[in-house]
C-alpha cells in the first residue's frame, strides 16, 4: 500500500502519535527482517471450490484424519494416540503444527508468535491437568486438591506494567490520578464480578467457566450475549474514563475486538472465569519463554509420526461409511479415506473445503466471524535503559495506555534474564480497522515495522537502535470474534453436532479463542468418535 | 575618575570566576570519569586553549565593546553559573556526559578569553599601555590565586560543588550589571533592556541557589563524600570506589558494598561460619556474588580447598578485583589464586543451566533485594536450584541484609530459605560501615549450630568467645508476630518488604 509515513502512522495509531512520531524525527532506518508464517495464497486456494483428482496411487487409508494441528487438532491427536488409537493422521497447511500458539525458536530464547499464557486450570479441568502433569509442570497438589504448578513456570512478578504519558506505572489498571470517582468505580465494578463469581443456576452451574460448556445457559446469563460489554458498563452506571480502559484492553487483549464490539457475556467471562470465589485473585498465569509453544510442540512431539505437515486440505467428501479427504502436498494431491475426519481448523472454511456443505448448511459457517493480527518479534542486543529512576521496571507485559496496540511481552522475563539480549514480541489486533484483514493484507513488512517501532519508541526511543531484527507474522484469521450476539445466537451450537462422519474440533466452537477451549473441544471430539463407535458396534 | 579601580576589581573577580568554573569542571568530571589526573591535565588544557581562541576572537570585535563585554560577561554568568548543576545532571548518562563538560568548558574559557582582552581595549584610552598591561595582567593573576585558595578550603565543604558555581554565577553576572553603570557613557543606546537581560540571568541564578539544595539531592546524593578514585558504568551497573579516611570503599549504583576499615568483619562472618558448619574437609566452594574477591580471600585461608567457583554477573567489577591495586591488595590477590574460576554469568541463569560436581559450601553474596532482578536471586526458585548443585552435607551462608533496619526482609529470606527446603540457623553481626547485618546458616539436613571456629586460621574478628553469640537475637531483631510471606518468583514479596523498609531511611 502506498501511504505517507504520517498517514501509515495515523491509520494504525492514531494521529495524535502519528503527529508526534513525524515531527520528532525524520523516517529512520529499519533493521532487517522479514514477513513470515501464516500461507495465504495456499490458504485461498481452498476458496475456489473445485473439484480435485487424485491419482489411483496416492490414497491411502487411515481410521482418522483430523484437519488442522492447531490446539485443538494436536489435542484430538494426543488423546487418540493416548487411547492407543495409532491410525491417524493429522493434516496441517503450514510448515509447522501449533496454530496460533506456534513460537519461534532464537537466542538466548524462544518467543511465541501468538497465544502465550495459559491460566492455572481449576481442579476440576481433569484432562487438561493430565497433558500439564505429563509436561512435569505440577509441583503437586494442594490439601484442597488445587494443581499447584512449579514456581518456574508460574509467570514472575512484575507480570504487568502500563505506560501513560511518559512514564511506567506498576499493573493493568491506571491507578496513577485515579479520582475519588473513579476508585467508587472501580470497586463496584470488582463487586459486580464477584456477583457473577458466586452467581450459580438451578443447576449449581457458574455463569462462566473454562471450559465455557461446562457454564450455565441460563437466560439470565445467555441474556449478556445480545449487548455489548460497553453497553453493560453504562447499564450498571459505570462511566469511569480509566475503567472503560481497562475493559477494552481486557477485550482486546483476549478477543482482538473493542468494548463496544465485544459481547457482554464475553466480557464478563475474561474477568470471572479465572477467579474461583469472590475475593479470590484471578487464577495465576503458566507462561514459558516461547509462551504457549511449549504445549503445543510437546503434543506435535507426541504424535510426530501422525503429523503431516504442509499439507493443505482441499476437499472433504463425506460418504456413508466415512469420508475422502484429499490434500495438496508437494504439488501432488493424496488422499486419504477414513472412517472419521475431526475438522480441527477455522470454523468458516469448513463450506470451502467439505463437499455438500453449502447445500445442506448444518449450520451458518460465515456467522463465525475472524479477527486479524499482526504479531511483531522484536529482537534486541541489549534493553532500554529507564528513563526516570521511578520509573516501573520492566515487566513480563508492557502495555501502552495510549496505543490501540497491546504493548510487548519480553521473553527472556520467565527466564530469568534480566541483562543484554532478549526478544520483545508486540502485538497488534486490527479491530481499529474495517475491513482489517484486507487491509492487513496489503500493508508491507517495511510498513508494519515502521507501526511497531514507532509505537514502542514512544516508551522507548534507544527501540531503533537496539534492535537487530523485526520478523512480522500477519494472522488474517487470528480469533473468533465474540461479538454480540454470537455466542448464544445458535450456530456455534449447531456446529458442536457432527456432520455425516465429520466432527468439528476448534476453539471457535466455544466463540472465544483460548487454549482451554480448543484443547477441550479436540478432547470432545476424539471422544465421540469413540461414542460413535460403540454405538456402531 | 572612579570607575578605574573599580573596573579592575571587575578584572579580579572576573579571573577569580573564571578559575572556580574551571576547577569546578575539573572535579565535577574526576568525580564521575575517575582518574583525577587525566581529567584536570584536559580541563585545564582545554580552557587555557579556549581562553587562547577567545582572545584571538577579541580581535574581530570593532564596535560597542563595552555592550558586548557586559554581554558576554552575563553568558558567562549564565553558562558557568549554571554549569555544575548540569553537569551533575548529565552524571547518570556518561556517554554523552564527556562531550557535554568538554563543550561547556570550551565555551566558557572563550567567553573568559574574551573578557581580559576587550576590558584591557576599553581601558587603554585612560591608561598608560604599560600601566594598563601591567595592572590587568597582574590582578588576573591575583584572582586566580584567590580562586585557588577558596575552592578547596572554603567553597567546596562549605557550599558544595552545586552551590559553588551558582554562587559565582551570580558573582559574574553581578559584575555585568555593575558594568552597566561603570560604562554607561560608553554603552549609551538601548541601556535599559541590556539591566534588565541582567538583572534576569541574576534573580535566575539566585533561585537556582536558594533551590540548591534540592537540586543537590536530585543529583548528588549517589555522589561520595569521599574522593572518588575509580568510577564506570557497566552494562549492569555504576562501580564507584571512593578513598576517604577509613580507607576504600566501594559503590554498586550508589550503595555502599564495604569499607574497607570494617570489611572483614563483614566477609568473616559470611564465610567462616560456613565452614564450622561442615563436617570433613570442604574441598569445592561455590560463590554467588561477591565480585569483590574478599570473601573468596576468606575462603583462600582453609588449607583444604582445592576450587573455587566465583560466579558475578559483571565481568568489570571481577576485573576490577584483579586490576585495581587498592581492591587486589584488600582481597590478597584472591582473584589470581590459581585455585579460583571465575564465571560471568547471572546466578540465576547459570544456576539452571550449568551442570557441575556437588559443591562443599557455598557463600551468597548478591547485593541487597532492592529490585526485581535481584529479588529473584533470593527466591525459592533459586534456593531450590542452589540446592541442586550441592552435597548433601553441604553448608551454606546467605547474606540476607540487616534484620534491624530491615526486619520483615530479613525474616522473609528466613522462610524463603526454610521453605525452600533448609534448615536455617540466622545469625547477625554489626558492621559499622552498614550497621547491623544478618545472614542465614543452612544446610539440607537438619543440624546444630556450630560451638566453634575451624582452629589454625588467622581471624581478626572472630574468636571463640564471639562465634556462638552471633545466633544470639536481641529483641528488636526477631520474628515479627505478623505473618512473613515466602519470596517467590511469582509474588516478588521481598523486594516490595525491603522498599517499604529501606524507604523510611532515605
Amino acid at each position: 500500500m502506498n501511504l505517507t509515513r504520517r498517514e501509515l502512522l495515523t491509520t494504525f495509531l492514531g494521529a495524535p502519535i502519528a503527529l508526534a512520531a513525524c515531527e520528532r524525527s525524520a523516517p529512520r532506518a529499519l533493521p532487517e527482517g522479514e514477513i513470515v508464517g501464516a500461507n495465504w495464497q495456499l490458504g485461498h486456494v481452498l476458496r475456489e471450490g473445485r473439484t480435485f483428482e487424485v491419482a489411483a496411487d496416492k490414497w491411502k487409508r487411515v481410521r482418522v484424519a483430523i484437519v488442522g494441528a492447531g490446539v485443538a487438532g494436536l489435542a484430538a491427536a494426543w488423546q487418540l494416540k493416548r487411547k492407543g488409537v495409532n491410525d491417524f493422521v493429522v493434516l496441517e497447511l503450514e510448515k509447522e503444527a501449533g496454530g496460533t500458539s506456534r513460537s519461534g525458536e532464537g537466542s538466548p530464547v524462544g518467543y511465541p508468535w501468538g497465544a502465550h499464557y495459559l491460566p492455572v486450570p481449576f481442579r476440576e479441568n481433569t484432562k487438561l491437568i493430565e497433558l500439564l502433569d505429563e509436561m512435569s509442570l505440577a509441583e503437586g497438589r494442594s490439601d484442597e486438591g488445587d494443581l499447584v504448578i512449579k514456581e518456574q513456570y508460574l509467570c514472575r512478578e512484575p507480570e504487568e506494567r502500563v505506560f501513560y504519558k511518559g512514564r511506567w506505572y506498576p499493573g493493568l489498571y491506571l491507578h496513577v490520578g485515579e479520582s475519588e470517582a473513579d476508585k467508587r468505580e472501580l470497586a463496584a465494578f470488582e463487586e459486580k464480578i464477584n456477583t457473577w463469581v458466586n452467581w450459580r443456576d438451578a443447576r449449581g452451574r457458574r455463569a462462566f467457566v473454562v471450559p465455557a460448556a461446562l457454564g450455565s445457559d441460563d437466560t439470565e446469563v445467555t441474556a449478556l450475549d445480545k449487548i455489548s460489554f460497553g453497553d453493560w458498563l453504562r447499564r450498571e452506571g459505570f462511566t469511569s474514563e480509566r475503567l472503560f480502559w481497562y475493559c477494552d484492553y481486557a477485550c482486546r487483549d483476549d478477543y482482538g475486538l473493542k468494548l463496544e464490539q465485544t459481547s457482554a457475556w464475553a466480557g464478563l467471562f475474561y474477568f470471572c472465569s479465572r477467579v474461583r470465589k469472590s475475593g479470590d485473585e484471578s487464577q495465576p498465569f503458566i507462561t514459558f519463554p516461547e509462551g504457549n509453544g511449549r504445549f503445543v510442540r510437546h503434543m506435535a512431539e507426541r504424535v510426530r509420526e501422525h503429523l503431516l505437515s504442509s499439507h493443505a486440505v482441499v476437499s472433504i467428501v463425506p460418504g456413508d461409511g466415512g469420508a475422502e479427504v484429499v490434500c495438496l502436498a508437494d504439488d501432488e494431491l493424496r488422499g486419504f479415506r477414513c472412517e472419521k475426519v475431526i475438522f480441527a481448523s477455522p470454523v468458516f472454511t469448513a463450506p470451502f473445503v467439505i463437499r455438500g456443505f453449502s447445500e445442506e448448511r448444518p449450520f451458518d459457517a460465515s456467522a463465525f466471524h475472524s479477527n486479524s493480527w499482526f504479531v511483531a518479534n522484536l529482537h534486541m542486543k541489549d534493553r532500554p535503559r529507564s528513563r526516570f529512576a521511578r520509573d516501573f521496571p520492566v515487566a513480563w507485559d508492557n502495555v501502552l495506555y495510549e496505543s490501540p496496540s497491546l504493548g510487548y511481552v519480553n521473553a527472556t522475563h520467565q527466564k530469568g534474564i534480566d541483562y543484554g539480549q532478549t526478544v520483545w514480541t508486540y502485538y497488534y489486533p486490527m479491530c481499529h480497522e474495517e475491513n482489517g484483514r484486507t487491509k492487513l493484507l496489503n500493508y508491507d513488512w517495511r510498513e508494519l515495522a515502521e507501526v511497531a517501532l514507532t509505537d514502542i519508541g514512544r516508551a522507548h526511543p534507544e527501540i531503533w537502535e537496539l534492535t537487530t531484527r523485526i520478523d512480522i507474522m500477519r494472522w488474517g484469521h487470528a480469533m473468533i470474534s465474540p461479538r454480540t450476539g454470537f455466542l448464544w445466537g445458535g450456530e456455534r451450537q449447531k456446529a458442536t453436532q457432527p456432520y455425516r462422519n465429520i466432527h468439528f474440533a476448534h476453539t471457535d466452537l466455544s466463540g472465544i479463542a483460548l487454549f482451554e477451549e480448543a484443547f477441550f473441544h479436540g478432547l470432545r471430539a476424539a471422544k465421540n468418535i469413540f461414542g460413535d463407535e460403540r454405538k456402531s458396534a | 575618575m572612579k570607575r578605574i579601580p573599580l573596573l579592575f576589581l571587575n578584572v579580579v573577580i572576573i579571573a577569580t570566576c573564571g578559575l572556580i568554573y574551571e576547577l569546578l569542571a575539573a572535579t565535577v568530571s574526576s568525580y564521575v570519569l575517575g582518574d583525577s589526573v587525566t581529567q584536570f591535565s584536559l580541563i585545564i588544557g582545554i580552557y587555557l586553549f579556549a581562553m587562547g581562541v577567545g582572545s584571538w576572537l577579541s580581535g574581530f570585535l570593532e564596535k560597542e565593546l563595552a555592550r558586548k563585554f557586559v554581554e558576554i560577561e552575563l553568558a558567562v554568568a549564565l553558562i558557568g553559573g549554571f554549569s555544575a548543576p548540569l553537569l551533575f545532571l548529565t552524571f547518570a548518562n556518561v556517554s554523552y556526559f564527556a562531550v557535554i563538560l568538554y563543550s561547556m568548558v570550551f565555551i566558557i574559557g572563550a567567553l573568559v578569553g574574551l573578557e581580559i582582552p576587550l576590558l584591557m581595549r576599553i581601558l587603554k584610552d585612560e591608561l598608560d599601555f604599560k600601566d594598563l598591561v601591567s595592572r590587568v595582567l597582574a590582578l588576573d593573576y591575583v584572582g586566580a590565586l584567590v580562586a585557588a585558595l577558596l575552592f578547596p578550603i572554603f567553597l567546596v565543604p562549605k557550599l558544595g560543588l552545586n552551590r559553588t558555581s551558582l554562587l559565582f554565577g551570580m558573582l559574574n553576572a553581578a559584575v555585568g550589571l555593575w558594568g552597566t553603570w561603570l560604562l554607561e557613557p560608553l554603552i549609551r543606546r538601548r541601556l535599559t533592556l541590556l539591566r534588565v537581560k541582567g538583572f534576569v540571568v541574576l534573580v535566575l541564578l539566585a533561585i537556582a541557589f536558594i533551590k540548591a539544595e534540592s537540586l543537590t539531592t536530585m543529583a548528588e546524593d549517589a555522589l561520595f563524600p569521599d574522593q572518588i578514585v575509580y568510577a564506570k558504568s557497566s552494562p549492569y551497573q555504576r562501580i564507584v570506589v571512593t578513598r576517604g579516611k577509613l580507607g576504600h570503599s566501594l559503590f554498586l549504583n550508589g550503595n555502599l558494598q564495604f569499607n574497607s576499615f570494617d570489611e572483614y568483619r563483614y566477609h568473616e562472618a559470611l564465610v567462616h561460619p560456613a565452614f564450622a558448619a561442615f563436617e570433613g574437609e570442604p574441598r569445592r566452594v561455590l560463590v554467588l556474588g561477591g565480585g569483590d574477591g574478599l570473601a573468596v580471600r576468606e575462603i583462600l585461608k582453609y588449607p583444604s580447598v582445592e576450587s573455587v567457583t566465583l560466579v558475578d554477573l559483571d565481568p568489570l567489577m571481577t576485573g576490577l578485583s584483579k586490576e585495581l591495586p587498592a581492591l587486589a591488595e584488600l582481597n590478597r590477590n584472591a582473584m589470581d589464586d590459581p585455585r579460583v574460576t571465575v564465571i560471568n554469568a547471572d546466578a540465576f541463569v547459570w544456576l539452571d543451566d550449568v551442570e557441575s560436581p556437588p559443591f562443599d559450601i557455598a557463600i551468597v553474596d548478591f547485593p541487597d533485594p532492592n529490585n526485581f532482578a535481584l529479588g529473584k536471586l533470593y527466591s525459592t526458585r533459586f534456593y531450590k536450584l542452589l540446592r541442586e548443585r550441592l552435597q548433601p552435607e553441604a553448608s551454606v551462608v546467605i547474606q540476607c541484609t540487616s534484620p534491624l533496619y530491615a526486619r520483615k526482609s530479613f525474616w522473609s529470606i528466613i522462610k524463603t530459605l526454610e521453605a525452600s527446603g533448609f534448615t536455617v540457623k540466622p545469625f547477625q553481626t554489626t558492621v559499622p560501615s552498614f550497621g547491623v547485618w544478618g545472614y542465614a546458616l543452612a544446610k539440607m539436613q537438619p543440624f546444630e549450630k556450630p560451638g566453634e571456629l575451624r582452629s589454625g586460621i588467622e581471624l581478626k574478628f572472630l574468636n571463640p568467645t564471639s562465634f556462638p553469640s552471633l545466633f544470639d537475637f536481641p529483641a528488636d531483631m526477631t520474628m515479627p508476630a505478623e505473618e512473613i510471606e515466602i519470596n517467590r518468583l511469582d509474588n516478588q514479596a521481598l523486594v516490595r518488604y525491603y522498599e517499604t523498609e529501606w524507604r523510611r531511611f532515605e
